[in-house]
């Protein structure tokens, strides 16, 4: 393996990158105050890192190839961990009822604090299933996820603190209905709005915003779909930030309460039933997306994913499946904004930039798009991961970029591929 | 009064013009190498921060040292021409080359990852905060009567991007290059039957596109006089709308493009409210995108199965 050539092309490698970073990696100006410093030592790192990986690059190109051609021989053989899990009935119940222990011990063996990190990882678990509905399942590339989002958070914390021009104006048409009416049974919609009502209700304002945004992205093809969605996701943002009255502005919303479980509880109290919530809600979430997968319109996603043409000749209805597409992700992430707004108390659009949107898609991409376990599963990794790997945390971003490059070249299907269900035809032996 | 109005609109026009100079440049990267491999160069954005940053490096290290302005002014463009070149050729070499013939939605994402990726490692190599960025051009004294109306920094920029435009018009028109260009541009396989070597006009573009933006990025650290690690997102987002605009794969339409969102933006900020300029580029796009998606100069063609 390490033959004179290999070297000589890692040696040209490593000098193309030290001189690729000299000026960014190794002098740093700070020109406010008109210093500089020289790193040199940062040539050293940047040429031994270069070194070492463009072996790995080479070798995973190698790899790849191989199994290329490995695959072509035998089609059958992907995704051994599910194929093993689904034959041995045993190793699967066990491990089931190992993460059902765990996730009912969980609040109560680490108290508080570990339960909340846990419960921002769910909410990552739930946003990465919605927009894998969008961009696994039906193929199109929604870089505006947070958008929804923020929809989400939003409602929830103006409908339940009755904050600026939409607090007012439903204290006003309070005031006109019980007029009307001569009552004061109107007041109820003038009084913070029930979170129990509110979610629901968030859902469907988010999914309806989906279907607006979807109207016109309908004749895009996926990289004008990607820029468009990125662009709304802006100008979402963009609003919330500068349209004081309503959201007001960039100091964001904050005394936003908890949902009434019906016991009066203090906001540490409360986050087990947040935890037990949340756990409900990705068990929902895992339901309907596996049922919505095997039914018509998510075949018809999977269908337009594949080929668009193709799907259109089948005789499937491209914009209505596109459009419920563009929905159903939109209203998981309403949903997940409710949870957020609920489990912070306080949200500014700060919490709602691209860089929210990029983590959700790294999810989905590290997962494997398409897969529900690989999706959970990347959602746990991608969150839990910076938490305890406090030195990690600076890096974050830069990581998670290299991993969508890394996953799309070398993994595309992510670490756990989506298995298409196939149908085995017994044939019977002939009498 | 009248007097006014109209020097206020022609303030607002050519600040318009300057900003749409920029957009352009940047969004002649964006639809040369949709033109030829027909992907977006999501990183494209960044390759113009970097540009803009190697500049600043550059020349706080020879002002420093002590050398005239107008050696900086070359040595600092030159360098962030020849910096964000090479990082344009080997982020095609690492991202989008392996992923030439994999399903379209891998080297869109692949390129977002890229473009993450390049962010923070601006942001974690240099800083986070806003850099002052000296300006690299010097002031006209016979422009100066005329300050209010128009600046040294925009004349500059508005002459300096109508050169490198119409050298690139040039370029890609009568050389033999910008023939092969044309060539992959069209038809990848008949071009390389031809004996067009097909991957050397890709970095080739990719180079090209870069050195573009790498002009537009010391331009407008110039004019605004501050950078920092974001700027490529927001730049990048508003030249691929120029792009689009125009009409994706199309040089000329690309600077059409660039000038309508520029004017687009001024006037929007001049006479309704500042507080949206970039509401107003985004909302060009989306509407641009539902009534006229092949852009203002593209022509429409069916997908191809």
């Amino acid at each position: 393996m390490l033959t004179f050539e290999e070297i000589k092309k890692s040696f040209l490698v490593s000098l193309w990158f030290i001189f690729l970073t000299f000026p960014i990696m190794v002098i740093r100006v700070n020109s406010n105050e008109n210093t500089i410093d020289w790193r040199w030592e940062n040539i050293a790192i940047v040429g031994i890192a270069s070194f070492v990986l463009s072996f790995f690059w080479r070798d995973f190109f190698r790899r790849k190839k191989l199994g290329q051609k490995k695959l072509s021989k035998d089609k059958q053989k992907s995704s051994a961990l599910i194929e093993l899990l689904n034959s041995k009935k045993e190793i699967k119940y066990g491990l089931l009822g190992a993460i059902i222990t765990f996730a009912i011990a969980y609040p109560f063996v680490l108290g508080p604090y570990q339960t909340n990190i846990m419960i921002s990882a769910l909410i990552f678990v739930v946003l990465g299933l919605g927009l894998n509905i969008v961009v696994g399942l039906a193929g199109l590339l929604d870089l505006g996820y947070v958008a929804f989002y923020a929809v989400g958070a939003y409602t929830y914390a103006i409908l339940n603190t009755q904050s600026g021009i939409i607090g007012h104006g439903l204290l006003q048409l309070s005031l006109y209905l019980n007029d009307l009416f001569g009552t004061t049974f109107f007041e109820i919609i003038a009084q913070p709005w029930s979170f129990w009502i509110v979610l629901p209700l968030a859902m469907l304002i988010a999914g309806i915003c989906g279907l607006i945004l979807g109207f016109p992205v309908l004749r895009l093809r996926g990289d004008y779909l990607a820029i468009v969605t990125l662009g709304f996701g802006e100008i979402i943002r963009l609003v919330l930030e500068n349209w004081n009255e309503l959201s007001n502005g960039p100091s964001g919303i904050a005394k936003i309460a908890k949902p009434n479980f019906g016991v009066s509880l203090n906001s540490i109290e409360s986050i087990p039933f947040i935890y037990f919530l949340m756990i409900f809600l990705v068990l929902f979430t895992i339901f309907v997306v596996n049922r919505l997968q095997i039914s018509r319109i998510g075949r018809a996603w999977m269908a337009l994913r594949e080929d668009e043409i193709a799907c259109q000749a089948m005789g499937i209805d491209t914009t209505k499946t596109k459009l419920t597409a563009f929905a159903m992700g939109a209203s998981w992430a309403g949903m997940c904004g409710v949870m957020i707004a609920v489990k912070t108390s306080f949200i500014n659009p700060a919490s709602f930039t691209f860089m929210e949107s990029a983590i959700i898609l790294s999810i989905v991409v590290l997962g494997g798009m398409g897969s529900v376990i690989g999706v959970i599963i990347g959602a746990l990794i991608l969150s839990l991961l910076p938490e305890y790997l406090r030195a990690f945390d600076d890096y974050r971003m830069l990581v998670f970029g290299a991993t969508m490059v890394i996953m799309m070249i070398f993994r595309p299907q992510g670490i756990i591929s989506n298995v298409r269900s196939t149908y085995k035809i017994i044939r019977k032996q002939k009498i | 009064m009248e007097h006014e109005n109209i020097k206020y609109f022609l303030e607002l026009f050519l600040s318009g013009l300057t900003k749409g100079s920029i957009y352009a440049l940047i969004a002649l990267g964006y639809t040369m190498v949709y033109g030829i491999i027909e992907i977006i160069n999501f990183a494209h954005g960044e390759i113009y921060m970097i540009g803009a940053f190697t500049a600043l490096i550059v020349s706080s290290v020879l002002t420093m040292f002590g050398f005239p302005m107008i050696a900086i002014l070359i040595l600092a463009t030159g360098t962030a021409i020849i910096y964000s070149s090479a990082y344009g050729y080997t982020i095609e070499k690492i991202a989008y080359k392996p992923l030439r013939q994999a399903p379209r939605l891998s080297p869109l994402i692949s390129a977002i990852g890229m473009s993450i990726f390049l962010q923070n490692y601006v942001l974690l190599a240099q800083t986070e905060n806003f850099m002052k960025f000296n300006s690299l051009i010097p002031e006209f004294e016979w422009l100066k009567p005329y300050k209010e109306i128009i600046g040294t920094e925009e004349l500059i920029i508005i002459i300096i991007s109508a050169i490198v435009m119409i050298a690139l018009t040039l370029i890609v028109k009568y050389t033999r290059l910008g023939k092969a260009m044309r060539a992959t541009a069209q038809d990848r396989m008949m071009a390389r039957l031809v004996g067009v070597s097909v991957n050397k006009i890709i970095s080739f573009t990719f180079i090209i596109g870069s050195a573009l933006a790498a002009i537009g990025g010391v331009l407008i650290a110039s004019y605004i006089g501050q950078i920092n690690y974001y700027i490529g997102f927001i730049a990048g987002l508003k030249a691929f709308t120029a792009a689009v605009l125009g009409g994706i794969g199309s040089i000329p339409g690309a600077v059409l493009g660039g000038l309508v969102l520029g004017w687009t933006e001024s006037f929007g900020t001049g006479y309704i409210s500042s507080d949206y300029e970039d509401v107003f580029a985004f909302s060009l796009l989306v509407l641009i995108l539902i009534f006229r998606p092949e852009g203002i100069l593209g022509r429409s063609t069916s997908q191809k199965v």
